[in-house]
């Protein structure tokens, strides 16, 4: 197949097509990489697809600060608020099903047939978790019956900025596995998108940049695992890191590395991300806050 | 004014000391490689010989809790297993007094503290775990929750027991097998629970408990026999440890440091806060993880509190642990004692404004005087540092945002304190305060019903309440709580 080919299937025949460049997303806007890197990303037969920005420590380090500025603001969101947002990413993303069907199959050769499925099943996770903004913390919380005149609950609060490592074999469902159960509950994060896969990625910035997410609730980076996952374990204003795309030798290190500051770390058996998924990626973004007060005239 | 007081000495006869204490393992008081000698810090006087478990000794316990844990503790059902640890929670009631005197000899702090807090609360979380027992599969971690199976637990010397309490009975009650490594300056009530455990026919191997320093505890986390840690601690070590098992892939929960802030408006009814105040930096003479170190108040009130706080710290009577009437007892060691006097010292030498109540300090033991910092600004060793003694720092702020973002200024979360008439600030304050406990109107309660524990740099997992079973059970992602 030649190079040409691969990009210009959504063209029509005769005429040229404009081109997308694939940028990072941080802070709500789209910029290139600091270091005005880029790599080349192939298709699954070869053929070029795009050259996508190649993010840097610094772009790490402006990701987590646009991620820390948005946090106090999606932390203290309403629930409710939070589930439309997330819901509202649905309803945009099911817009876009033929453009992310089309992304998923040149990125991974799966079948249109596959390639829309992984869509669908993509949207309908966000669907999930939308619905799970308002009920964290009565599943997570509750009432403590104290030994004395006190009333006592604990509520699940966010973790704060969670670094998250996209899975390397999904292009689209696995992603939005990740995102989703981290954001849910009012944590912001900086994701490093699946290296064989980025351009499904910096598609769905654009999808999260018209939902109604804050700038810097997620900030994307395209990149190199091994170059740019240390600094996002090493940083001392993250909270918690998800090591879904770390492959086993990195993930020990990257362990290693959040013990600086004792980011909650996130390590789970692979997931097979059709399936639907367990509590632990959300509960692990959370914290547990008790509160007392006593009771009397 | 100042009341005299009759010397209200509780009476050692109580406790009988062994001059030399073993290993607790398989159910047996065994002998180890070496010996350490126990103090008294009120007296420096020695109290007993304990031994200090080596790599081999830790090795046996490690044996002894797993076969304990393979043949017997993980396989019996959890209402027999609820069944031991009701009787625990009994035996510490019917040896309440001993327990209490001893914790306070080894220790050094009031018998009033140990007394009324320590053992009542040691025993009621082995009570309430007990419960536990029997219904893990309605405590929403899945329908049949398997325990995980050795726990290596070390713990710090500040609430001997009560801290032995917190790690043995969940992960008892959640079908662990457990080896223990209480603190080298504070062994002896964890030896005298190891008798207790014997009285109540606690299958042999199900506890063990290894007495040493450092090194022992480091063998405990290390050994390749256990599939958890537990661990409540300094932050420096509590890193080091999340680091080894970051690569062994070993379970882990950790309690950490702390510098809380306790925040007092100025609609606070005044004694009431002091009173607050008072207990947060000074119950346990500091030595708490959760001590409300940092005392931020209102500008507007500052001065009256001050002034109210100092003449309530005069009145606090520090001296002899025994005596009933004491409020501050001796600092745990000489180490730790040269640790707060060292931080107390930058304290001045960066500028802040040192007040030490007039109390007088006996000639032997190791004592600290109740001791507040005023002038103290966020950049100040004396407002970012742990102290873990009786030294409080005062800053001020003008509005609840600037409360909010001096409070949280810290690498620490674990908890914090609110003084306030107005409800609605209440609630917003402790929406925003980033710490794992907030108390409101009230400060240092602890109960086995109530999730405890850290963001940030303080640790993660809970302890207590059903959030606290997580760290026991062999649940996906589980302990990070």
């Amino acid at each position: 197949m030649s190079e040409a080919s691969e990009v210009s299937v959504a063209a029509e025949a005769g005429r040229i097509a404009v081109r997308k460049t694939y940028k990072l997303y941080i802070g709500g806007a789209f910029p290139r990489s600091e270091s005005g890197r880029s790599f080349t990303v192939r298709g699954s037969g070869g053929g070029f697809l795009a050259n996508a920005a190649l993010a840097s420590r610094k772009d790490a380090r402006d990701a987590v600060a646009a991620a820390r500025k948005a946090f106090p603001g999606w932390s203290g969101a309403t629930a409710y608020n939070r589930g439309q947002v997330l819901y509202r990413v649905a309803e945009v993303l099911e817009g876009r099903r033929a453009q992310f069907a089309d992304e998923v199959r040149l990125a991974t050769g799966r079948s249109p047939a596959a390639a829309f499925a992984e869509v669908d099943a993509a949207v309908d996770r966000w669907v999930w978790y939308a619905g799970w903004s308002d009920k964290i913390a009565q599943v997570r919380g509750g009432a403590n019956p104290v030994a004395g005149p006190y009333f006592n609950f604990s509520v699940p609060e966010p973790a704060g900025v969670v670094a998250v490592l996209a899975p390397q074999d999904s292009a689209l469902l696995g992603l939005v596995s990740v995102i989703a159960p981290a954001i849910v509950s009012g944590n912001t994060a900086v994701v490093l998108a699946s290296e064989r896969y980025p351009l499904p990625a910096v598609t769905l910035a654009e999808v999260l940049a018209t939902s109604d997410v804050p700038g810097g609730v997620v900030n994307m980076l395209t990149g190199r695992v091994a170059e740019v996952a240390p600094w996002l374990a090493s940083h001392m204003d993250v909270n918690a890191i998800d090591l879904a795309g770390a492959p086993g030798a990195l993930a020990d290190d990257l362990a290693v590395a959040a013990a600086d500051n004792l980011k909650r770390v996130v390590r789970l058996p692979t997931a097979d991300w059709t399936a639907e998924p367990g509590l632990e990626r959300m509960f692990g973004f959370l914290e547990t806050k008790t509160v007392w007060h006593p009771m009397g005239m | 004014m100042r009341f005299e007081y009759a010397p209200a000495p509780e009476a050692r006869s109580i406790v009988t000391l062994r001059d030399s204490y073993g290993l607790f393992i398989g159910g047996e008081f065994t002998a180890g490689s070496s010996v350490f000698k126990t103090i008294s810090p009120a007296t420096e006087e020695v109290l007993a010989e304990v031994t200090h478990a080596g790599p081999e000794d830790v090795d046996r316990a490690v044996a002894a809790a797993r076969q304990a844990y393979e043949r017997v503790w993980s396989v019996m059902p959890g209402r027999e297993r609820g069944k031991y640890l009701f009787r625990i929670a009994r035996l510490i009631q019917e040896r309440a007094r001993e327990l209490a005197v001893l914790e306070t000899m080894d220790n050094g702090k009031p018998i009033r503290e140990s007394r009324d807090t320590d053992v009542p609360l040691s025993a009621a979380h082995f009570f309430y775990h007990a419960g536990w027992a029997d219904k893990l599969s309605y405590a929403g971690f899945g329908p049949s929750p398997r325990p995980l199976g050795v726990v290596g637990q070390v713990i710090p010397w500040n609430f001997p027991l009560l801290m032995l309490a917190w790690k043995v009975a969940p992960a008892l009650a959640c079908g662990n097998t457990v080896v223990l490594k209480p603190a080298e300056t504070t062994p002896l009530t964890a030896l005298l629970f190891a008798e207790i455990c014997q009285q109540a026919d606690l299958p042999p191997g199900v506890v063990n408990i290894v007495t040493g320093d450092g090194t022992t505890g480091q063998a405990v986390v290390a050994h390749p026999g256990v599939d958890k840690v537990a661990f409540t601690g300094s932050t420096a070590v509590g890193k080091e440890i999340a680091r080894a098992c970051a690569v062994s892939g070993k379970r882990l929960t950790l309690e950490l440091g702390g510098k809380a802030a306790n925040v007092v408006f100025d609609d606070a009814p005044a004694d009431q806060a002091v009173e607050g105040i008072v207990n947060g930096i000074f119950f346990n003479a500091g030595h708490v993880c959760c001590a409300g170190s940092r005392l931020l108040v209102q500008e507007s009130v500052a001065e009256e509190v001050l002034g109210a706080l100092k003449r309530r710290m005069a009145a606090l009577r520090l001296g002899d642990p025994m005596d009933k009437n004491t409020d501050i007892g001796a600092i745990n060691s000489r180490a730790q004692l040269e640790k707060i006097a060292e931080l107390a010292s930058s304290g001045e030498a960066e500028g802040a404004e040192r007040w030490s109540a007039p109390c007088p300090l006996p000639d032997r033991g190791f004592w600290f005087p109740p001791t507040v910092f005023t002038g103290v600004s966020q950049a100040h060793r004396i407002a970012r540092e742990e102290i873990f003694g009786p030294v409080l720092s005062v800053l001020t702020f003008r509005t609840p945002a600037e409360a909010v973002e001096k409070a949280n200024n810290t690498p620490y979360g674990l908890s914090a304190g609110v003084w306030t008439e107005k409800g609605a600030l209440i609630l917003w304050m402790a929406s925003r305060l980033r710490a794992g406990v907030v108390w409101a109107n009230t400060f240092n309660r602890f109960d086995p019903a109530s999730p405890f524990g850290g963001y940030k740099e303080s640790g993660f997992g809970r302890e207590g309440g059903r959030h606290g079973l997580e760290a026991y059970l062999d649940v996906p992602g589980g302990g990070d709580v």
